[in-house]
């Protein structure tokens, strides 16, 4: 069995012997105290690797939030933005945030309703992983409007003016998807998150830790009453996010499907995007996953079962992403529009077949290499996996955006794209507050859903409790 | 009554919490989640009703034990989505699709807009479905959060178990069951012995909580002073709603509203005449749009561009020209493109009687109105009309033709008037026309 150095080998599928989720003997107590003691080691004991992570993360936010207000008192100049091309790294950089939100949903909903009891290792931290990466998201199209003192009239509120938001447009479709998608979001994981707050709050030893979660845990008590309504409401909400997540990139795919342009028209869009958004999404689930699993002790929850699986949906979705990749350019020739198939031999073959490329090269031909098991369980090729996958799926919605825009019907007002060091600073600052965010949610927050693993584990008996 | 009542197997006497006075209820701790359902069910048939069993994680077959009825939460929160389902198609109706001032009672900002857009319809179901849907699942979830909240009675910060140190382990791997001291059927010393029998790990006795007088002053006086704040930003509002003000509106950059560059009817004095806008290079009263041409737009061939030399229409096909060999293969080009922009209106014969044509006459017949018929171009005017002036007449149209130079470039216009030759031709051929193989083989009929 090719299984790394210090792993324990819960791969195999083999229906007569069920596979354990959690590993190491641990009882319910040592979940507990596996999760906890993370958030519960004091300030000055925090490991060398996360103060280190933690310096480069904020770092890039603070750079972050100086392009930002650079680009909010500069205008909207400062981006290498141009006639045709009005839509370069800012709107890339939104697809490719919501788009990662994905796999924390699909995880936490649809894999909850489809009784998929493996999810529970690493719902949580790919549920934070959704929120921060739709905050991420959020932020693009706020600050593309130029100026961002108007952005109310994206909301619709009264005024006297009779100016409402215009609602047959995808523009404000996506206001209303990308905003219901963080609120619900945000339920879902606070929701989930309040039994293992309680926990926290009731191994808490110094005052603050006391009041602050104490307050987040709202008075949890365990009644079985209370987790009566509890499994009710997050199978409600479970329910409730599954269609909303395929909406949203649906909805998102909308602003180029429902647009003219060559490239962008096509009724293959929402399925293509969708799927493109749950294989980017779990390729960010893995690159967090295998170094956290790592630095934080939690191996023997988040095992190498779930890995294995994430990687087996991995090749799936990749495969998926390709077909849409293929049936983008059989399309384009079957219409015998001669527009589109220009924009399609350009984009494989035109200035920009260097990033077409690469897309496919990442997201295409990279992720053959887990039809084998040996690299499926390789935590070294996993992370590697999981970086290309991210780097392609960035280059897909680069290609999508900037090459169609670039030629377009008429070639006298063709134009090519080239961002400024502010937009490529801007890029780098949404993965600072993406990792901030991430970082200090791993340090101060539960970040395995200690409840629900209790669920699927073997019950104690009577006398046992002290563990085996 | 002591405060604790341990039974044999307790190792560890924790420490007595901080004493009130009033008792509150009973804890029992069970060390298996088959023993907190066993207990459960002895406590229900009991009967009391004001008790509760408490686990890390919801127990299997927890809720048949304690006797929890369904949740009515799922009518809520279909409710509540049903309610977002209507907000959703309300709000883009009266937004979109009502008229300024059409509801004169309503506030003048609260007043929809049929805002134009492309000419599409105010109201149209299949653009307003995403929202509807968006809203529908925002209400549903938030009624799924907040309805369980409140029917759990939470949050809920000062609870008698809180202060029992027993109970801290609820969230880890304690099972638990609480009576509640106001339960009708509860007496202190017979419940206890009650629970005893049960074989838990333990038995306490809970206490009032401290009352909420002891909230710290520090903690009212904060959150008075940080309510006060919160009213800053509203007061502001009122107070700019319910004033005028002269100086223009916050703008951290003038890029969009003042750019640097000049708009028509701009004066520029480092010009002769002052004006910023320049007018075409040599233009003249005369000559208005100047001297100058665009490349490849001079268009000096008049016999291939116009038909038209010196005034006259042109009698030959301009053979000069590479594009206009009489051969079959232009003919063959002339009739796919008569049959693509001629046909529907003059018939793939060139009769007339096009698809437009038959489908026009039978409206007027119906509806009436003036239907001007598409005219024979084999009839023998039209057979005399030279080359030039059938060209012509496709480039710029005639009568209510419209014209098609600008959709045919002038190579395929000369293949269509080629083909208009041979249609004329065939429609009032002769038998002498045909080959003589073919005349020999109609005369052996």
């Amino acid at each position: 069995m090719a299984v790394m150095v210090g792993e324990i080998d819960n791969t195999w599928d083999d229906p007569r012997r069920r596979a354990p989720l959690v590993t190491g003997n641990l009882d319910f107590a040592g979940v507990t105290e596996t999760v906890c003691r993370v958030t519960e080691t004091p300030v000055r004991q925090t490991p060398r690797a996360w103060t280190i992570a933690f310096s480069i993360s904020s770092t890039l936010l603070l750079i972050l939030l100086l392009m930002i207000a650079y680009l909010f008192f500069t205008g909207v100049g400062v981006w290498g933005l141009n006639n045709p091309v009005g839509w370069g790294f800012d709107i890339t950089n939104f697809v490719f945030w919501v788009g990662i939100g994905h796999a924390g949903t699909l995880i936490s909903a649809i894999l909850y309703l489809f009784r998929q009891r493996w999810r529970t290792g690493i719902n949580r931290f790919a549920e934070a992983m959704t929120i921060f990466a739709v905050i991420c998201a959020l932020m693009f199209p706020g600050i593309h409007v130029g100026r961002i003192w108007f952005i109310y009239y994206m909301f619709p509120l009264p005024n006297q003016m009779g100016m409402w938001p215009q609602f047959r447009s995808p523009l404000l479709w996506d206001v209303f998807a990308v905003g219901t998608y963080f609120a619900v979001s945000l339920m879902f994981w606070y929701v989930g998150m309040i039994p293992d707050l309680a926990t926290l709050r009731d191994r808490a030893k110094t005052q603050a830790r006391k009041i602050i979660y104490g307050l987040l845990a709202v008075g949890w008590n365990g009644s079985a009453r209370h987790w009566h309504r509890f499994e009710r409401a997050y199978l409600l909400l479970a329910a409730l996010c599954t269609p909303l997540v395929l909406s949203v990139h649906s909805v998102v795919s909308f602003d180029f499907a429902v647009s003219m342009l060559p490239g962008w028209h096509t009724t293959i869009f929402p399925p293509y995007f969708v799927a493109g958004a749950i294989f980017g999404g779990f390729a960010m689930v893995l690159f967090l996953a295998v170094p956290a699993r790592a630095y934080f002790g939690l191996k023997h929850l988040i095992t190498l079962r779930h890995i294995e699986n994430m990687n087996k949906i991995l090749l799936a979705t990749g495969m998926i992403v390709g077909y849409a990749y293929l049936m983008e350019f059989f399309i384009a020739w079957y219409s015998a529009n001669a527009v589109e198939l220009f924009m399609f031999k350009t984009r494989a073959m035109g200035p920009f077949a260097w990033a077409y490329w690469t897309m496919v090269t990442c997201n295409v031909i990279v992720p053959q290499i887990f039809w084998s098991k040996r690299m499926r369980n390789n935590m070294l090729v996993t992370f590697l996996v999981a970086v290309l996958v991210n780097v392609g799926m960035w280059f897909e919605r680069f290609v999508i955006i900037v090459s169609s825009l670039a030629q377009d019907f008429t070639p006298a007002a063709w134009d090519s794209y080239r961002p400024t060091w502010v937009e490529i600073l801007t890029l780098a600052g949404s993965f600072g507050l993406f990792f901030t965010l991430f970082l200090l949610f791993c340090r101060f927050l539960p970040m395995v859903a200690m409840a629900e693993v209790k669920v699927i584990m073997p019950q104690p008996h009577g006398g046992h409790r002290e563990g085996s | 009554m002591a405060d604790v009542i341990t039974t044999p197997r307790e190792r560890h006497k924790p420490p007595a919490p901080p004493r009130t006075g009033r008792v509150a209820g009973l804890l029992a701790e069970f060390d298996s989640p088959e023993a907190l359902k066993d207990a459960a069910r002895k406590v229900r048939e009991a009967g009391y009703t004001r008790w509760d069993a408490h686990a890390p994680y919801p127990v299997h077959g927890i809720d048949a034990a304690v006797g929890i009825r369904q949740t009515r939460l799922p009518w809520v929160v279909m409710g509540f989505g049903t309610l977002g389902c209507v907000t959703g198609l309300w709000l883009q109706w009266w937004t979109n699709a009502t008229s300024y001032a059409q509801y004169p009672g309503v506030s003048t900002f609260l007043q929809g807009y049929d805002l134009i857009v492309s000419g599409k319809p105010f109201w149209s179901l299949p653009a307003n479905i995403p929202i509807i849907f968006e809203l529908t699942v925002l209400f549903a979830a938030a009624a799924a959060t907040f309805g369980m909240l409140l029917a759990n009675n939470l949050p809920l910060f000062s609870q008698p178990v809180f202060h029992c140190r027993r109970f801290m382990r609820v969230t880890t791997d304690g099972y638990y069951i609480t009576i509640d001291a106001s339960d009708p059927r509860f007496r202190a010393a017979p419940t206890a012995d009650f629970l005893l029998a049960m074989h838990p790990v333990a038995v306490e006795q809970l206490e009032e909580p401290h009352t909420p007088a002891a909230t710290p002053p520090v903690a009212r006086r904060t959150f008075l002073f940080l309510s006060l704040l919160a009213l800053i930003p509203l007061g502001l509002i009122a107070v700019a709603r319910n004033s005028k003000s002269a100086t223009p509106r916050i703008h951290p950059n003038q890029d969009m509203d003042n750019q640097v560059k000049y708009k028509a009817q701009q004066a520029l004095p480092r010009f002769a005449d002052g004006r910023a806008m320049r007018p075409p290079v040599g233009a003249t009263p005369e000559q208005p749009l100047g001297l100058t041409v665009a490349r490849g737009e001079l268009y000096e061939d008049d016999h291939f561009y116009r038909g038209i030399v010196n005034g006259a229409f042109v009698t030959s096909f301009p053979t000069h020209r590479l594009e206009v060999p009489l051969n079959p293969a232009l003919l063959r080009r002339g009739q796919e493109r008569f049959n693509i922009y001629c046909a529907p209106c003059h018939g793939r014969d060139g009769s007339g009687n096009g698809i437009v044509n038959l489908r026009a006459v039978e409206l007027s017949g119906t509806l009436g109105g003036a239907w001007v018929q598409a005219i024979d171009l084999t009839d023998d005017e039209r057979r005399g009309r030279s080359h030039g002036h059938l060209f012509n007449s496709i480039t710029n149209g005639i009568r209510t033709m419209p014209p098609y130079g600008d959709q045919i470039p002038p190579a395929d216009r000369w293949a269509i008037v080629a083909y208009v030759r041979a249609l004329q031709r065939s429609a009032n051929a002769t038998p002498a026309d045909l080959p003589p193989e073919v005349q020999k083989e109609v005369q052996a009929r």
